[in-house]
C-alpha cells in the first residue's frame, strides 16, 4: 500500500492510497487531471508524464532505458521525470510527490 | 505462412541504411525507416513541416486533387495547438459511458446479425459496417447517417485503381455542404454544430476551415479503422486460441489491443516537408523536398521490439507509433481504442470460433517495398457460443 500526493497544473494536491497496479492507473480512476493514460499503460503515449519531488527521486527509481528515450523527446522534460505507468504501486512508493507534468 | 499474417518488407532497408527513396508523380519521398528516427523527425516540426501546399504531406501527393487544407492535420504550432485544443474535448468523448454503451449496442447487433448467417465478406459486412456506424456516435448524429456512410464503399475518398481519382469524393463533399447549410440553420448537438459556434483565436472558423475538420475525420478514420476491424477478426479466426485466451484473461484486454495495432499499422507512413537544409540517417535532404515517417516499418524494429514480427498478445512495454508521434499524433485514437476494447470483449462474450474461408490481401506498393496492409476481402464464418 502507499500514499501518493499528485500536484496537478492548477496547484491543487491531492493524495490518493493505492494497493496495486500503476501509478497511472491509480491517477486515471481518480480523475486526476493532466493524467490522461490514454495507451493504458504501455509506453506509448507519454500522456501520464510526472515529475518526482526532488526527495523522492530515489524512492521512485529509474526510467527504463525504453522510458528513457520516449521522454527525451517530450516537453517539459527534467531530470526527475518519470511515465507514471511504468510506476508499479508498492510500499516502497509511499509518501512520494508527483507533480503532472501538464 | 500464416494467412493473417503481416510481413515486414522494411527490415533490410532499415538494417542497412534506414531510408530509402520513392518516387511520387515527380515528388519524391524518402521514408525514413527506423524508430529512433521516426520519432526525432516527427517532433522536429519546424524542421519537418506538414504545413505546405494541401495534399502535399500525403503520400501519394494529393496536390493536384484538392486544394482543401484538412485540419489539424495540415497544419504546424502554433496554429495547431489551437485549432487541436479547440476539437480535442470532442475526441475524447468516446470516454464517456452513454458514448460506450451506445457503442456495445452496435457492435452486440452487428455480431449477433453476422452470426446467424452461412458466411459472410468481412470488409464490407462487418467492418465497413462497424466504422460507419459508430462514425455516428462520433460526429453525434442520428443513426440512420450510418447508411448514408455504408453507401459510399470502401472506397470514397480514392478509387481502388486510381488513388488519384478524385471524382469518388465528391460525394462526401456534396454531403458535408448540406450538412454544414443544415446545421446552420438549425444548430443541434453534433460536430458540425460545434464548430459552427466555436471561437477560434477570437474569432468565428470559416467553413473552409471547418469542411477541413470534417474532411478529415471522415479520411483518417476510415480505411485505417476498417482495416484494424478486418484485421482483427483475421487474426482471430487463424489463431483460436488468442480468442479462447481473450475470454479467461480480460486483464489483458488493453496490451493485446495496443499489440494488434502495433502489429498492423494501419497507416503506413505519413509524409513532411523539409524546411531547410537538412539530412536524415546520413542522407541529406534538401530544402522543400518531402519525406516520409514510416510508422509501420518504426513498429518492427528490432532495436526496440523483442520478436517483432510476433503478436505477444500480453506485451508490456510497447512503445509503438501507429497512432503517430508528436503533435499530430492521432485525434481519433481513443474512438478507434474504444471500438477495440469493446469488439474484443463483444467476441469474447458472443463468439465461440471464427472460421475463415478465403481472402483477398491487399497489397501496397511503395518503391521496393509491398506491404500488406489488410483485405480486399475476407470471407469468414462466425459460430456462436
Ligand atoms: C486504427 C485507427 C487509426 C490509425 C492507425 C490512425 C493513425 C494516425 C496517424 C499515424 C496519425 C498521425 C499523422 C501525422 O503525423 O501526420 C493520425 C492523425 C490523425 N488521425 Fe488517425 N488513425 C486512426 C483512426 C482515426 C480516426 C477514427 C479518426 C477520426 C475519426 C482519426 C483522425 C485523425 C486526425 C484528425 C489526425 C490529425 C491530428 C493532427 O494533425 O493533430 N484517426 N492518425
Ligand atoms: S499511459 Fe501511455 S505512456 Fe504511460
Amino acid at each position: 500500500m502507499a500514499k501518493i500526493t499528485f500536484i496537478t497544473s492548477d496547484n491543487e494536491s491531492v493524495t490518493l492510497e493505492g494497493q496495486s497496479g500503476s501509478v497511472m492507473e491509480l491517477a486515471v480512476s481518480n480523475g486526476v487531471k493532466g493524467i490522461d493514460g490514454d495507451c493504458g499503460g504501455v509506453c506509448s503515449c507519454a500522456t501520464c508524464h510526472v515529475h518526482v519531488a526532488e526527495n523522492d527521486v530515489a524512492k521512485a527509481g529509474e526510467a527504463s532505458e525504453i522510458e528513457a528515450d520516449m521522454l527525451e523527446l517530450e516537453d517539459n522534460v527534467t531530470e526527475a521525470s518519470r511515465l507514471c505507468c511504468q510506476m508499479e504501486i508498492s510500499d516502497a512508493l509511499d509518501g512520494i510527490t508527483l507533480t503532472v507534468a501538464r | 505462412m500464416k494467412h493473417s499474417e503481416h510481413q515486414d518488407p522494411f527490415e533490410k532497408a532499415r538494417r542497412e541504411t534506414g531510408h530509402s527513396e520513392i518516387d511520387d508523380q515527380n515528388d519524391p519521398v524518402t521514408m525514413v525507416l527506423r524508430h529512433k528516427d521516426v520519432r526525432k523527425c516527427a517532433h522536429a516540426w519546424s524542421t519537418f513541416s506538414s504545413e505546405d501546399k494541401p495534399g502535399r504531406i500525403v503520400v501519394p501527393s494529393e496536390v493536384g486533387i484538392r486544394t482543401d487544407r484538412q485540419i489539424p492535420f495540415e497544419v504546424d504550432p502554433p496554429n495547431h495547438g489551437d485549432y487541436r485544443s479547440l476539437v480535442e474535448p470532442w475526441f475524447k468523448r468516446p470516454l464517456e459511458s452513454d458514448y460506450q454503451d451506445k457503442l456495445k449496442a452496435q457492435i452486440s447487433q452487428l455480431v449477433d446479425d453476422v452470426s446467424q448467417l452461412d458466411s459472410i465478406e468481412a470488409v464490407n459486412a462487418f467492418s465497413l459496417r462497424l466504422q460507419s456506424r459508430a462514425l455516428t456516435l462520433l460526429f453525434n448524429v442520428p443513426y440512420e447517417e450510418s447508411e448514408i456512410f455504408v453507401s459510399w464503399g470502401t472506397h470514397v475518398f480514392r478509387s481502388e485503381d486510381d488513388p488519384l481519382d478524385s471524382g469518388k469524393a465528391q460525394a462526401l463533399y456534396h454531403y458535408i455542404d448540406d450538412k454544414i447549410a443544415e446545421a446552420e440553420k438549425a444548430p443541434g448537438k453534433d460536430l458540425i454544430s460545434m464548430l459552427l459556434s466555436a471561437e477560434f483565436q477570437g474569432r468565428k472558423l470559416t467553413k473552409d476551415e471547418i469542411k477541413g475538420v470534417i474532411i478529415l475525420t471522415f479520411a483518417g478514420g476510415r480505411d485505417t479503422v476498417i482495416n484494424m476491424v478486418t484485421n482483427t477478426l483475421a487474426y482471430l479466426a487463424d489463431n483460436p486460441k488468442a480468442l479462447t485466451r481473450l475470454r479467461e484473461e480480460p486483464e489483458i484486454h488493453n496490451k493485446a489491443i495496443e499489440e494488434l495495432i502495433r502489429y498492423f499499422s494501419p497507416l503506413t507512413h505519413m509524409g513532411r516537408v523539409a524546411k531547410k537544409d537538412t539530412e536524415v540517417c546520413g542522407k541529406p535532404i534538401a530544402e522543400d523536398s518531402r519525406i516520409s515517417l514510416c510508422w509501420a516499418s518504426a513498429n518492427r524494429d528490432e532495436k526496440v521490439f523483442e520478436n517483432p514480427n510476433e503478436v505477444v498478445l500480453d506485451r508490456k512495454i510497447n512503445p509503438h507509433v501507429s497512432f503517430g508521434f508528436g503533435q499530430h499524433n492521432c485525434l481519433g485514437a481513443t474512438h478507434a481504442r474504444q471500438i477495440m476494447h469493446i469488439l474484443l470483449r463483444v467476441l469474447v462474450e458472443k463468439v465461440e470460433k471464427i472460421e475463415h474461408i478465403n481472402q483477398k490481401d491487399h497489397v501496397e506498393h511503395w518503391g521496393e517495398f509491398d506491404r500488406k496492409v489488410g483485405y480486399h476481402s475476407i470471407e469468414l464464418k462466425f459460430h456462436p457460443r
